[in-house]
């Protein structure tokens, strides 16, 4: 078990393990946490997993672990690791089994206190048109060749479909669409599980929440965003369902026999990989691109049936009943990106497992309004409490491949909060403090209570502090929807 | 294993995902135990009446792909055919492994089990059979 006495401090916000730590280790390990948030996963696994990610092979600089890391599998939650491209590897335990799980800010002009009354309807009604839950089907049923559509276009093919602007395109990650994706290169099975779950929420973590904007921190940077105080929004999570989680596993198991094809040695098998320039590793990119886009358009689906509930509750109420898109990112995800390591412009894979990206501003790929301020990192906290909507930073460029933290972070295991955490004692607690809930299962609910989780306030200003990110405006919420 | 039964499950403490550790006096029941198991963590209930029949075919490449392989199998059943087993016949012959699921449509699921993994995956022989400890993605 790695302690704290192992790590060397940089500073109060950042800790390094050196190579020198363990023999198989390529590259050294950099963690921003607080002593706070390193004492919160002392006893758990995250450490290890973190020193068994630096001995993947063709890592072009650290592995960079983010203050809401925990124990996972193969590599930790909140852990970005970067190969260089095309000879070094690509793992798909390193992007996780839900490609592309990622978190969607809507935000819009209605007064919280002009519709405090409706937000039960509206949770109702968001309920009602965006199904979650185990096994749970969408409205839409796609053919097998409109979902090979959808692998390529992703949010393209929302668009097309009335499901989407052009705007929401623009404010979404990569556009919402990764080039190079291959749904050939996707087994059957995993596209029998993908017909049916566009459009769904699922389960687990993943939830709809209808928030208010609390405290603007950054004017200029809230007003290109179009937040306001006192005005909602609606935050999203979820991502590729069981499509990725199919590709994820396919790949995991073809890659343990490609790991003795190119005499690879691993920490732990999880870890699997192959050369991205091999016949297996170029295989897996243009399946978990198709993942990607997968999960981009079921964001924005979800995005459309929250509007429609809007519209069905609050037309006639309010004057502007419209849900703006303010940003959509992705935090388990695998894309090449350029970045400037030693001094040295290198073409790398970014792995980014529970991490989002957080470009600083003048990135080429951000909407011109978005430019000037750095793209928008958006942390949803845990249940009942803040999230938050950060910004890129020109740091994080330089010092963590262009990412951030992703939430709060779990220090609790999910049997444990059951023990600890009646469900529906929770939800009474959290309907008293004004929050509407609507839940599919009481132990799910349990599972995902506040105390399960650490204290995103302090990963976020572990961020800030660090340099990585800037605030911008803290959001709380009044509605939670849950599978 | 001290006073353990000769085989079974137990789910083990694990900060995000869920843990469990299997025992069998054989390869075929510790398979067995950790479908049962699986069933368990997912609150997989079945409908009552008529009982359909599954049969999997498996090469064994190494033991744990193949305990990997058969649980994924059970999961994209769940999933995709709403299907539940509790009953399993499990036999190897050779480098095969032939297993006949019995089971009926499931009528609750209450955890979403996204995926097995490998994370420290590993078969053990002990003095008592077979013992392993199985992450899973939820």
């Amino acid at each position: 078990m790695i302690s704290i006495k192992d790590l060397t401090k940089i500073n109060q916000f950042e800790w390094e393990i050196p190579k020198s730590f363990r023999q198989d280790m390529q590259v050294p390990v950099r963690i921003f946490a607080t002593r706070q948030l390193l004492d919160d996963i002392s006893g758990d696994k995250s450490l290890e997993q973190a020193v068994n990610s630096a001995t993947l092979s063709g890592l072009a600089g650290p592995v960079v672990v983010m203050p809401d890391m925990h124990q996972g599998y193969g590599f930790p939650i909140g852990a970005v690791a970067a190969t260089r491209y095309p000879d070094g590897v690509v793992s798909p335990g390193g992007i996780g089994y839900d490609i592309n799980c990622g978190v969607r800010l809507l935000g819009s002009q209605i007064e919280y206190e002009s519709v405090r009354q409706h937000i039960g309807d509206l949770a109702t009604a968001i309920n009602q048109s965006c199904p979650s839950g185990v096994g749970t089907k969408g409205h839409i049923r796609l053919s097998g060749k409109e979902l090979d559509q959808l692998c390529r276009q992703g949010s393209g093919w929302a668009l097309k479909r009335g499901y989407a602007t052009q705007s929401d395109l623009q404010r979404t990650e990569e556009g919402g669409c990764l080039e190079g994706a291959q749904p050939e290169k996707v087994s059957q099975r995993a596209k029998q599980r993908g017909l049916s779950q566009i459009g769904t929420l699922g389960a687990g973590n993943h939830f709809i929440e209808v928030d208010v904007v609390d405290h603007v921190f950054d004017r200029e940077a809230a007003q290109a965003m179009g937040l306001q105080e006192g005005n909602l929004a609606v935050l999203i999570h979820c991502g590729s369902r069981g499509f990725g989680h199919q590709i994820c596993t396919d790949y995991v198991k073809e890659f343990q026999l490609a790991v003795k094809r190119y005499g690879m040695k691993l920490a732990d098998r999880e870890l699997v990989c192959a050369p991205m320039d091999s016949p297996e590793g170029s295989a897996y990119l243009g399946a978990m691109r198709s993942a990607a886009n997968y999960a981009f358009a079921n964001r924005q689906v979800l995005a459309h049936f929250a509007r429609k509930a809007f519209e069905q509750v609050l037309a006639g109420k309010v004057p502007n009943w419209h849900l703006h898109q303010i940003y959509d990112i992705a935090h388990n995800m695998g894309k090449l990106e350029t970045h400037t390591i030693n001094g040295e412009k290198v073409r790398v894979c970014v792995h980014r497992k529970g991490a989002t990206r957080a470009f600083g501003p003048g990135f080429e790929g951000l909407p011109a309004e978005y430019k000037p301020i750095g793209q928008p990192v958006l942390v949803p906290g845990s249940m009942g409490t803040a999230s938050w909507v950060l910004v890129g930073t020109q740091e994080s460029m330089e010092r963590s491949y262009g990412s951030c933290c992703h939430g709060a972070g779990r220090m609790m295991s999910r049997s444990k909060a059951k023990k600890l955490v009646r469900g529906d004692e929770l939800r009474n607690k959290l309907e008293a403090q004004g929050i509407q809930i609507r839940a599919g299962s009481m132990a799910g609910l349990a599972e995902e209570a506040p105390q399960a989780y650490k204290d995103v306030d302090e990963v976020v200003e572990t961020v800030v502090g660090a340099g990585i990110a800037r605030k911008v405006a803290k959001i709380v919420p009044v509605a939670v929807i849950k599978g | 294993m001290g006073e353990r039964k000769s085989a079974g499950f137990v789910e083990l403490a694990h900060t995000a995902d869920v843990e469990m550790q299997v025992w069998g006096p054989d390869l075929p029941q510790l398979l067995e135990q950790a479908a049962l198991g699986m069933n368990s963590l997912a609150g997989f209930s079945l409908k009552p009446g008529r009982r359909q029949t599954h049969k999997l075919d498996l090469p064994i490449v190494d033991l744990e792909t193949t305990l990997v392989s058969f649980l994924s199998e059970l999961l994209y059943l769940a999933e995709v055919e709403n299907l539940g087993f509790d009953t399993f016949n499990i036999e190897i012959k050779g480098d095969i492994l032939i297993a006949i699921f019995i089971g009926a449509p499931l009528e609750l699921q209450r955890v979403h089990i996204k995926a097995v993994t490998y994370h420290n995956l590993e078969i053990k022989q002990v003095p008592e059979g077979f013992v392993v400890n199985v992450v899973f993605d939820v």
